[in-house]
């Protein structure tokens, strides 16, 4: 795997022809290029090292060939700046405004390889004493690769960028020396344009407030944890139970208080807590369980007395779990080199199964779903648990939103959940991402990823449903690894205060602010933000009397009548009297356990589906995921998107959307036209022409790898004879001649 | 009722409600002049796996054309909407269908000319079952089950379902059981009766035989030229019997020569043009193998021939030969005589093998995929089970060849000959394929007709054999899911270039569900000669005849039209996937929630409003903008077609 061109014991044909020997390059480039560019810096960004001439490979070629430049290592990124005159064409289009489509922000290596002839090792830092590579190989977290050939330069300055590069992306530093921090010192802070409707930070009582008055939830905002004196996992502010007593609030740090997430519109709702320990039977776990019996009385009372409990580390997999099917997934997409690829297509399902993660992303909505069906169908209140509170609670908790709640799919209501699930939700965003390459790597787990991932699956099943696009998506994952937003670099709402209330007594300014990614407009034009846009979105119609659709009732608190005995309205006193049995009969009100085993639950989300998908369409009322093995499938956008062998020359679903978007542009552009000319007599007449993409010049990895070369050569595969040997009788009949085969 | 394969059709048809009595429906002309049949498509039970309705429940989802919409719901109707001259054979009340994905339900059974109809009487469902009888693969007892008075019998049918039913015998009866009738129906072949198309008599606006003509087609690709001639000489089947009339041969090959070429060639097959490509004039040729034999026969007019189809190609001094099988077995057929050209005997021609595998390794893949799919998809094991039965590594063999040779007619500008053993199965598939690539026209609805009624059916696809129409012999080896195979290339093609097609996926199903309805005779016999001696044309409809009659059911609200633009498809398993919405379409679960088509049809809409929407606007602003300024109206919207 790890193999370049021959190696792994079994000889591989070479996949690199060299059509220009090195010497040859060497004699004829170097004088001329003496010159080193270095690319335009961001506010705060120093250069620590650069070399030149350094040979980057091509990807979209089969040969060795490159192009020379400049290897250039800042405190932001690692750059690539080539000798000629950077193209311009389409390559602009989709321009990340912070970093170039040759530069590595340093957050956002995965791994750095080291070829040495024809071998290729994985560089794990500290000093490479004796040898430096003659190429380097990074893999990034956006699932780029980039090949450097070292051997150009000369080797002292070839030894100084590797060991910088090494260094600056390797090696454990600290939070202060990401990037971000230098930035948001020197950067004049842009005046964030708010566009309406604006993204909701839940940093105030009033957001707080807000969303619970558009829920119609019917619990109390707290902000006794205002200076973090209660928890430091919590945020500021959070809403809980009424029922909840403020001497309870304190007891234990936060873990085990019922933190709402959302109401649904029949009045029971969604808590999350940090479980307590409840396993050892000691003194602890005694005063444990009674305080947990209390908020579970607390959650029961905010809607007919009834409350299910689910722990999520029960039936879904660990963090490390996470981490590991997610590192033997990616491997299939970072590809070296053509012959690689062919030859890992042959198994690509076997092993695409083999990573797990299509299971995991699996398990992931099916909880949800069950979930949605306790709060939907069953109209009790749902309390997940898990020990931190803060990994798989955000996943589940936002996509049972996100299927409940239409306000999610817009582009807004979907960046307002983010911030208030995990944001404010104290997701540890720094030790998950390990941003700052902490050796110890057990914190590492790519669960917002994840969570993204479960979003692209129900995007891709309910296209209409969604105000955003997989564009969209696939930028916001790879934001995660841009140093420059404070959004996703800190681990909870506290850590984020402290670090940074300035410390240093010498700047006399205020509190750092970093931008957030939320802020577009600072990695991207106007324009090429539109393709955020689902173009396929259907808008809420205004008054939906179709036919076809008949009345929902959404938001509102309507007089259900549950139907089963349990959730009755209990006659007056009846919870007085009967506390202790009802507190038994909440405390087995598991989700899971409830459903005997994982088959039944699965069963019951099935029936609870197909239910589902009998009734009429509405995007702009719950949405479910099919979860049955064909409806599972591959981001492809985000992993194929540089694998120029997988690109679909005039294809893919760009296609379709790009006309979609296009037409749609017409028509805003049409009506913006129309008012200019409304309000001035003397119009301009240079209407901007809607400039179509001509989507057959597109290829599906639009709008991230451009192709320089419009490519008319298809990708033909090699090494199709070993895909598939098919022997004995069937294969060696002979087909075309029925007379012979009769006798068989 | 049939079902007019939408679901917008909430209002009950008139003669949905009405009841007639058993004598009426055993008359065979239920309707022959109800004028409102007249458009009315014929069923078509794919549309009912995509449209289910919204209203009925789940289990009815399994079925097919449903019976209750609407008000028509109170009406139980135990007995099909009859077609024109379909009369049902027999009834049987009390019978249970054993649905695996719902459990059983109880019903009433009918059994006509045509179909199976199967309704629900004892639930408060809608439950209704629909296929047409061309679809049964076999029929099986399965024994008693619970003691004598039950028998159970199995389904296997062709579209990727089994069906289980079972009901009482009843003691002492010398009735027959349905099933015996409905064997007799479901291959009348077997019981010397005559296949139900040639009874339908529905009309159609227009006649779906004349979508194809041989010699508009070779004109509308610039033929003859002065490299390329017409000729004549199979106008009576004699050259080649499994060859269409008109053939399209080199200029320099007089009519005398092809015969000595056609006694090297298998069967007579020889090389004839396909596609010429309308600037290089690459062409893409097909024929059947050479007969080189173990001692390495040559002849001196194949060789000419060849050269012949090289030296047309002014642009190109090589030739490629394909041969879509594994070297293996090409080398295996020189045993009977066979065999591949030598390139030694053939200069200038390489010869690259496509390793395709035969139609007996086809037909256990898709037995496989089957398992795989029908009726339970098990879950945690889904795609290591779906790689087993490498359905989509052939799939992408088949893509990949395909591919190959549209690489080589259209970046390398040299001619290509294709072919397999005999030059029906594998070639069709590569050079129909190869010419979807290359050449626009047929992505339209109407040329896609043209490329099954060309590549298909006149050069001798053996639809009868490969499908076995009306036969009871289900283990016959001659049946194998070439043409299916070739659609579903074609739908791979539409997911990776979702604008470059007119039709869409509806559209691909019911050619699929059609070649086993054997409602219309388009897919009946072997050849060309054996469909003109049967009279096939004059005596059965053509499926374009009913597909015509609806296109708007068919277009892909999506589709731009390039012109000359051709399409690689990209052939790695990352963008193979499973049609689900065919292969599994039997599971309620994998259905989408609205029905495809009905999707399709608000997209048009859409699409509509929207360019609607911007030529107003255009309007308006020329006028606003005033006549001083210049036209703003330029024609923008040019590239959706409308």
């Amino acid at each position: 795997m790890l193999s370049l061109g021959s190696g792994g014991g079994k000889p591989v044909k070479p996949s690199f022809v060299s059509y220009v020997t090195p010497e040859e390059i060497k004699s004829t480039e170097r004088e001329t290029s003496r010159k080193e560019k270095h690319p335009d810096l961001l506010p705060g960004e120093v250069v620590f090292c650069s070399t030149n001439p350094v040979l980057k490979y091509t990807q979209d070629d089969v040969s060795q060939r490159g192009i020379f430049g400049t290897l250039v290592c800042t405190n932001f990124r690692i750059a690539f700046v080539s000798d000629e005159a950077p193209s311009e064409e389409q390559a602009q289009l989709f321009k990340n405004k912070l970093y170039g489509e040759n530069d590595i922000p340093l957050t956002c290596v995965d791994h750095i390889y080291g070829g040495y002839d024809e071998k290729k090792k994985l560089i794990t830092g500290g000093l490479v004493r004796n040898k430096y590579p003659s190429k380097i190989i990074i893999h990034c977290k956006d699932l780029r690769v980039f090949q450097f050939s070292l051997t150009y330069a000369k080797e002292e300055e070839a030894k100084k960028i590797f060991q910088g590069i090494i260094h600056h992306s390797l090696e454990p530093k600290s939070l202060k020396c990401i990037f971000a921090f230098s930035y948001c010192e020197k950067a004049t802070a842009t005046p964030e344009i708010h566009r309406t409707p604006r993204t909701v930070m839940f940093d105030t009582v009033e957001d707080w407030t807000q969303e619970m008055k558009r829920t119609k939830g019917n619990c109390k905002v707290v902000s006794a944890n205002e200076n973090f004196s209660l928890s430091q996992k919590l945020p500021q502010f959070f809403i809980m139970p009424t029922a909840v007593l403020d001497e309870d609030m304190t007891k234990f740090e936060g873990k085990g208080l019922p933190i709402w997430c959302w109401s649904h519109h029949s009045g029971c709702a969604l808590f999350k807590t940090a479980s307590l320990p409840l396993m050892q039977e000691d003194g602890y776990s005694q005063a444990y369980k009674i305080y947990m019996e209390r908020m579970l009385n607390a959650v029961a009372q905010t809607h007919l007395y009834s409350v299910k409990t689910e722990e999520l580390s029960d039936t879904l997999p660990t963090i490390q779990d996470i981490q590991q099917s997610y590192s033997r997934f990616k491997q299939f997409f970072l590809i070296d080199n053509t012959t690689e690829f062919w030859l890992s297509d042959m198994k690509w399902f076997s092993s695409l199964e083999n990573s797990g993660w299509l299971d995991i992303i699996r398990q992931c909505l099916q909880k949800a779903v069950e979930v949605v069906e306790c709060l939907e169908k069953e109209n009790t209140n749902v309390l997940i648990m898990e020990e931190a509170g803060s990994d798989l609670c955000c996943v589940i908790s936002s996509l049972v939103q996100l299927m409940l709640d239409p306000y999610c799919r817009t582009l807004a209501g979907f960046q307002s959940l983010v911030q208030k699930e995990w944001v404010a939700g104290g997701h540890s965003f720094l030790d998950r991402c390990n941003h700052v390459h902490q050796k110890d790597k057990e914190f590492q787990s790519p669960v917002f990823l994840l969570f993204l991932e479960c979003v692209w699956q129900l995007l891709q099943q309910h296209g209409p449903a969604f105000q955003f696009s997989e564009t969209y998506l696939t930028v916001l994952s790879d934001s995660v690894h841009v140093p420059v937003f404070g959004t996703f670099l800190f681990n909870s709402p506290y850590h984020r205060a402290t670090v940074m209330k300035n410390d240093s007594p010498q700047t006399q300014r205020g509190p750092l602010n970093c931008p957030e990614v939320w802020d577009w407009s600072l990695q991207f034009e106007r324009k090429a933000q539109d393709l955020f846009t689902n173009p396929l979105y259907a808008e809420k119609p205004k008054q939906d009397k179709g036919a076809r659709r008949t009345y929902r009732p959404k938001h509102q608190r309507q007089l259900s009548l549950p139907s089963s005995a349990f959730k009755t309205p209990p006659k007056k006193g009846f919870f007085k009297e009967e506390t202790d049995s009802l507190k038994k009969m909440l405390r087995v009100k598991r989700i899971s356990r409830w459903l005997h085993s994982p088959d039944s639950a699965q069963a019951s989300t099935r029936e609870f589906y197909e239910a589902w998908q009998r009734k009429p369409l509405d995007y702009h009322s719950l949405i479910l995921p099919c979860l049955d093995g064909p409806a599972m499938r591959v981001w492809m956008q985000r992993y194929l998107r540089w694998i120029h062998e997988v690109q679909i020359f005039g294809g893919g679903a760009i296609t379709v959307m790009s006309k979609l978007a296009d037409l749609v542009g017409e028509v805003q552009e049409l009506r913006r036209e129309l008012e200019r000319q409304a309000c001035r007599a003397d119009s301009n007449h240079q209407r901007a022409a809607a400039s179509h993409r001509s989507s057959v010049r597109l290829s599906s990895s639009f709008p991230f790898a451009t192709s320089r070369v419009w490519s008319f050569k298809p990708a033909i595969p090699t090494s199709l004879l070993q895909s598939l040997m098919i022997t004995g009788g069937l294969a060696d009949q002979d087909d075309e001649d029925g007379e012979t085969l009769g006798v068989v | 009722m049939e079902k007019s394969g939408s679901t917008d059709s909430g209002e009950c048809k008139p003669f949905s409600s009405r009841q007639p009595s058993v004598d009426s429906i055993a008359s065979t002309s239920t309707c022959p002049s109800d004028r409102s049949s007249h458009l009315k498509p014929p069923v078509t039970h794919s549309s009912d796996a995509l449209s289910t309705s919204t209203e009925v429940s789940l289990e009815l989802q399994v079925g097919t054309s449903i019976t209750t919409l609407g008000n028509c719901h109170k009406l139980a109707q135990e007995e099909p909407q009859l077609i024109p001259k379909e009369s049902i054979q027999d009834i049987a009340k009390e019978v249970t269908y054993i649905c695996p994905f719902s459990g059983a339900i109880r019903g009433t059974l009918s059994v006509t000319n045509y179909r199976l109809f199967f309704k629900c009487t004892d639930r408060d469902t809608a439950f209704a079952l629909d296929l047409p009888l061309g679809v049964i693969n076999r029929i099986e007892k399965i024994g008693g089950v619970s003691g004598r008075s039950e028998v159970s019998y199995g389904l296997v049918c062709k579209d990727m379902r089994n069906l289980r039913f079972a009901h009482k015998v009843q003691e002492g009866s010398f009735k027959k059981s349905i099933f015996e009738v409905l064997m007799k129906f479901a291959f009348p072949l077997s019981y010397g009766m005559e296949i139900f198309a040639f009874q339908y008599g529905q009309i159609f606006p227009e006649s779906g035989w004349k979508v194809y003509d041989a010699l508009s087609e070779y004109k509308r690709q610039g033929l003859p030229n002065e490299s390329w001639r017409i000729t004549k000489m199979n106008e009576h089947y004699e050259l080649c019997d499994t060859y269409p009339a008109t053939l399209v041969v080199p200029v320099t090959i007089p009519d005398e020569e092809l015969k000595r070429v056609a006694a090297f060639r298998a069967k007579g097959r020889i090389p004839v043009l396909s596609w010429i490509h309308p600037e290089s004039q690459a062409t893409v040729t097909r024929c059947s193998q050479p007969m080189v034999g173990v001692n390495g026969k040559r002849s001196k007019d194949d060789e000419k021939y060849l050269q012949a189809i090289m030296d047309a190609n002014a642009q190109s001094h090589k030739l490629f030969i394909f041969d879509a099988r594994p070297s293996v077995n090409a080398a295996a057929n020189k045993m009977k005589g066979g065999g591949y050209e030598s390139e030694d005997a053939y200069q200038n021609a390489e010869l690259v093998f496509l390793d395709i595998h035969n139609i007996h390794v086809m037909r256990e893949s898709l037995r496989k995929l089957k398992e795989v799919v029908y009726p339970n998809i098990e879950e945690s094991r889904w795609l290591s089970n779906l790689e087993s039965t490498h359905w989509l590594e052939h799939i992408k063999l088949i893509l990949a060849g395909a591919l190959r040779i549209a690489d080589k007619v259209e970046s390398g500008r040299t001619s290509v000959v294709v072919h397999c053993s005999d030059g029906w199965d594998r070639t069709a598939q590569l050079t129909s394929l190869s010419m979807l690539m290359l050449d626009a026209h047929y992505r339209t609805l109407r040329g896609f007709q043209e490329l099954v009624e060309k590549e298909w059916l006149s050069f001798g696809h053996r639809f009868q054999l490969r499908v076995g129409h009306g036969d009871r012999n289900h283990s016959d080896a001659d049946r194998s899911p070439v043409f299916l195979q070739f659609i579903d290339c074609v739908w791979q093609m539409t997911r990776q270039f979702p604008s470059a097609f007119e039709f869409n996926e509806y559209f691909l199903i019911t050619i699929l569900d059609h070649l086993y309805s054997c409602l219309f005779g388009t897919f009946l016999g072997n050849s060309e000669q054996q469909r003109v001696k049967e009279e096939l044309p004059e005596r059965t409809v053509s499926l374009w005849s009913y597909i015509n009659s609806q296109l708007e059911e068919f277009t892909n609200p999506l589709y731009v039209n390039y012109s000359n633009h051709v399409l690689f498809p990209v052939v790695s398993m990352r963008h193979l996937e499973l049609w689900v919405g065919y292969y599994v379409r039997w599971n309620p679960r994998m259905r989408p929630q609205e029905p495809i088509h009905q999707r399709y049809k608000e997209l048009l809409a859409k699409r509509a409003e929207l360019q609607n929407r911007v030529e107003e606007l255009q309007r308006e602003v020329a006028n606003r903008s005033g006549p001083s300024s210049e036209k703003a109206g330029s024609p923008t919207v040019a590239p959706v077609q409308t």
